[in-house]
């Protein structure tokens, strides 16, 4: 049953069976998704009748490819400028939040650190329309009391952003945290003892221990961005992001352009996670 | 020297409480303050338990509710059991060169965004979708049956999408347990069962909660899959707040909705943890 | 000779606990000095309360002259070998040798030229470029040790820094520190709680023990005529009787011990009451003591068993009647090599050998 004690060969037989059918079951969707993006037919289905690229390129009356759809190319330049500000700022907090709860000592510390945690807890359309009401609220209340409209209290593109940042931030907290709890004090004192400053010490010693930490968090901050529905939903105004936009695209019938885009989806996260995963291995190596 | 740690607390305090109290604490108290709100019938803002009224009298909400917490605990149920085996094979079963690389196969789907998944399940499953192609071209079937927009294809989708939350804490708590302990039980005469049941599985426990605990939490507030993949008559209550707040724009309503779904998840979650004996941030992390 | 550190009345609390309790000492220019004491003693207190990561709670430490009091770590004339080396793992050898250099701010070629004669010095000429896990453990010491002597400190503090390494290795190490000190004739001050590199390196030897110190001395010193019970005890290998003095004269005591043995045995101490400590060292007993010796306590020995180690061996074996277990240094002229267990032999001490200190309650 496990490497030194071999089962019986039915035994074996069919435990390799079942793991095979769970990553059978694991890839399939993704892959007949990709196939399909090829698949020269209107309709994201089989039989297939021919391999063709028109789903990317084509800009034609029947068709047009996705590099030439303007409404799915808008919400993906939305949803990376969503990705970057909410990994940026997230990356920011985050980090001082690690600090702050490894490194500083105050009074609330266990009771902060905890509503730090909740955010991942919090499901993410409650997030969502609680932002939404709290951000409503402030809006009409700076319109009554000042008579400004103010536009990002309205569903739009930063207060999308502020949604995601609210609970993308803990995920950068706990990844930042355990790194820094891995940080030997003594490298601090060793920099102090041979005369660096406290910021030769952040900037020389800190920073570059805690890189492969920020980049593996910054990473899977944007994808967590990049991908994010549920909050989103409620928040987002007239700048759809890509998920809300393919969404209401599948919600109302399919074509193949829905699957140039999953492929491109798909080809651009694993790269993404690969080479994420090979920047890691190498800095734990090290 | 102390004095510049002390600016160092504020300077890293500062921006944490910002984002905590602004964007969780305050509007989490305006989603309650809300709930409270309603209109009497002149139209004037007053104060009322209504909306909390309404869910219990309107049997269609507390179903909607008590459906989706009872299918959440089936897919944290369900996502455990087909999970488990394959977290075992690859801890302690596969040989160690496979290991790393079947780990990484099976993170990789989840990189990507849940709708191309859910999408995915869609053209294999509808009507017109691939599974009905291959079950008709092999002459298994004679009519295209949908095999999507039902509670088994919703529950499916819901598990496919939670394997992830439940793998990775398996696998690493797997990971951590030391072979000679089922050589051990194996050398002193236990059988399979025996071994997973009393050896396997209590080492596990840790990682078999922090996993249980996300999965539930996730497919409580999931909306995606529910509304793509279930049925007319599966409502998800996730989508009752979405109808209250986008369709009916009764926000009031729905904001009471959302603090009895946050309340129900905070509930399980308290319970879960304080049944295995675990704390939030080891659960999380 | 002059003296670059001085520590007057040194005290440090933590809490209840008194880490350091009053602790006074000078250590000469251009020596090896080593604190010796077992863990928990105080002396990595000591040694950080020096380097400035921690402050006496009050007492003086003085280097070249200058009181170190609010100095801050990053200004003092001090540097530090750590423990685990604390080597930067994200730079390579000529990063971290270079890392002190650059913080004060001296020319690139000027850096560049030190770090090659310091590694040259400690014999990894070229091992600049690389990274700090490919070395093996004793290459990672001699850059810990490097990179701190490349600042030119009026002190080097080294913090046990053979202690991950295995036997063989820190044997080596032992005398390499030592040649190397006396070739850089920087100060060396050494914390070990391993009585035998504190021997082997040091000028003088300072043995701390719960806080304060023994006794501070040249090793032979320590050796011969340890101050202390402690010392006696922790300082070289020791066979130790609890005993009662019987009769006392003024520069020696008959003393009968737990087991019944009675011997002649120096008062290294004032005796005030009747109860003691007697330590004999494995090699100061004689084997077969001619008749004709004077000055010597004689009793019989029922070898139990031989404890070979080359030339380390000794016999284990019970004194007279009793069950009381003593250990002895053989010869090495393989005089004895044909005794073996079961086999009685006449045995003596000298009187000045036999060490007694007063216990205390």
């Amino acid at each position: 049953m496990i490497r030194t004690l071999p089962g019986s060969r039915g035994y074996m037989l069919g435990y390799r069976v079942y793991i095979a059918l769970f990553y059978l079951f694991l890839f399939a969707p993704l892959a007949i998704t990709c196939i399909l993006a090829f698949n020269d037919s209107n309709f994201p289905s089989l039989p297939w009748k021919g391999f063709t690229l028109e789903w990317f390129t084509a800009d034609t009356l029947e068709r047009v490819g996705i590099f030439h759809d303007q409404n799915n190319l808008k919400s993906i330049w939305v949803s990376f400028q969503t990705a970057f500000f909410v990994s940026l700022l997230s990356l920011l907090v985050g980090t001082m939040g690690a600090f702050l709860f490894e490194q500083e000592q105050f009074r609330f510390k266990q009771g902060l650190y905890f509503l730090a945690l909740t955010p991942l807890v919090i499901p993410g359309v409650i997030l969502g329309i609680s932002l939404l009401l709290a951000a409503n609220s402030a809006g009409l209340f700076v319109e009554e009391r000042l008579g400004i409209d103010l536009a990002l209290l309205r569903p739009s593109f930063w207060l999308v952003v502020l949604g995601q940042f609210s609970f993308i931030t803990t995920f950068v907290l706990l990844v930042v945290s355990a790194r820094l709890r891995k940080f030997d004090p003594t490298l601090e004192e060793a920099a102090l003892n041979l005369g660096a400053s406290r910021l030769d010490v952040i900037r020389l010693i800190v920073i570059p221990f805690l890189k492969p930490a920020l980049i593996g968090a910054g990473a899977v901050a944007f994808l967590m961005s990049f991908e994010n529905f549920n909050t989103t939903l409620f928040l987002v105004g007239s700048d759809t992001t890509l998920p809300i936009n393919l969404y209401l695209q599948v919600r109302d019938g399919s074509t193949p352009v829905i699957n140039a885009i999953s492929f491109l989806l798909i080809v651009g996260t694993s790269l993404l996670a690969v080479t994420n995963l090979l920047l890691s291995g190498q800095t734990t190596k090290a | 020297m102390r004095r510049e740690t002390k600016i160092g607390l504020y300077i890293f305090l500062a921006p944490v409480l910002m984002w905590l109290l602004l964007l969780i604490v305050v509007p989490h108290i305006d989603l309650f303050i809300m709930s409270l709100r309603g209109e009497d019938d002149l139209g004037e803002a007053i104060w009322t338990l209504d909306n909390y009224h309404s869910f219990f009298s309107e049997r269609i909400y507390w179903l909607t509710f008590a459906r989706t917490a009872t299918y959440a605990l089936l897919v944290t149920l369900l996502t455990f059991l087909i999970t488990f085996p394959v977290a075992f094979y690859i801890t302690k079963v596969v040989h160690r060169r496979y290991s790393a690389f079947l780990t990484i196969l099976l993170l990789m789907p989840f990189w990507v965004s849940e709708l191309v998944r859910v999408y995915g399940w869609m053209i294999l499953l509808r009507e017109s979708g691939v599974i009905n192609h291959l079950l008709l071209g092999m002459g298994l079937l004679e009519q295209p049956v949908e095999l999507l927009y039902n509670d088994v294809s919703m529950v499916m989708g819901l598990v496919y999408t939670s394997m992830l939350f439940m793998a990775v804490p398996l696998i690493s708590s797997l990971e951590g347990m030391d072979d000679n302990l089922i050589e051990a039980a194996h050398d002193l005469g236990a059988s399979k069962l025996t071994i997973f049941l009393r050896i396997v599985i209590p080492y596990a426990a840790p990682g078999i909660t922090s996993g249980a605990i996300v999965v539930f939490m996730l497919t409580l507030g999931n909306y995606l899959t529910p509304n793509l993949m279930g049925g007319k008559n599966s409502l998800w209550f996730t989508e009752q707040i979405y109808n209250q707040f986008i369709a009916s724009f009764n926000w009031n309503q729905g904001a009471a909705f959302g603090f009895l779904l946050l309340l129900l998840s905070s509930l399980i979650i308290w319970a879960g943890l304080r049944l295995s004996r675990q704390d939030l941030g080891r659960a999380l992390t | 000779m002059d003296v670059v550190l001085e520590i007057r009345e040194l005290v440090r609390r933590f809490d209840t606990m008194v880490a350091v309790d009053n602790v006074s000492l000078e250590v000469q220019e251009g020596s090896f000095f080593s604190i010796l004491g077992p863990s928990g003693c105080g002396k990595t207190t000591l040694l950080r309360m020096i380097a400035g990561f921690q402050e006496p709670t009050s007492g003086v430490i003085r280097i070249r002259g200058k009181d170190m009091r609010g100095i801050p770590p990053n200004r003092r004339p001090v540097n530090l070998v750590f423990q685990n080396l604390a080597l930067f793992p994200m730079m390579d050898v000529a990063g971290n040798i270079a890392f002190g250099l650059k913080r004060k701010r001296l020319a690139a070629a000027e850096i560049g030229r030190r770090v090659e004669s310091i590694l040259e010095r400690v014999g990894l000429a070229d091992y600049g470029a690389k990274q700090v896990g490919q070395l093996s453990g004793g290459q990672k010491q001699r850059v810990a040790i490097a990179r701190a002597l490349v600042l030119e400190p009026s002190i080097l503090l080294l913090d046990e820094p053979l202690g991950a390494l295995d036997l063989k290795l820190r044997e080596q190490m032992k005398i390499e520190l030592k040649k190397l000190q006396s070739e850089v004739g920087t100060t060396f001050i050494y914390i070990t709680h391993d009585q035998s590199e504190a021997l082997v390196m040091s000028d003088r030897v300072a043995v701390m023990n719960a806080g304060r110190l023994e006794q501070v001395g040249p090793p032979r010193a320590l050796y011969d005529s340890p101050a202390s019970c402690f010392v006696a005890g922790f300082v070289g290998e020791s066979n130790q009787f609890p005993a009662q003095i019987e009769e006392q004269e003024e520069k020696q005591i008959r003393v009968r011990t737990d087991t019944g043995l009675q011997l002649q045995a120096t008062p290294m101490q004032p005796m005030e009451r009747p109860e003691c400590r007697l330590f004999i060292r494995p090699e100061s007993i004689i084997l077969q003591p001619e008749e004709s010796l004077s000055g010597i306590n004689r009793f019989t020995l029922q070898v139990k068993t031989i404890l070979f180690d080359g030339s380390n061996t000794k016999v284990l074996a019970t004194v007279g009647e009793s069950e009381r277990e003593i250990m002895v240094s053989l010869p090495q002229n393989r005089q004895f090599a044909h005794i073996g267990p079961g086999d009685r032999i006449t045995a003596g001490v000298y009187i000045d050998a036999c060490r007694c200190y007063p216990v205390h309650a």
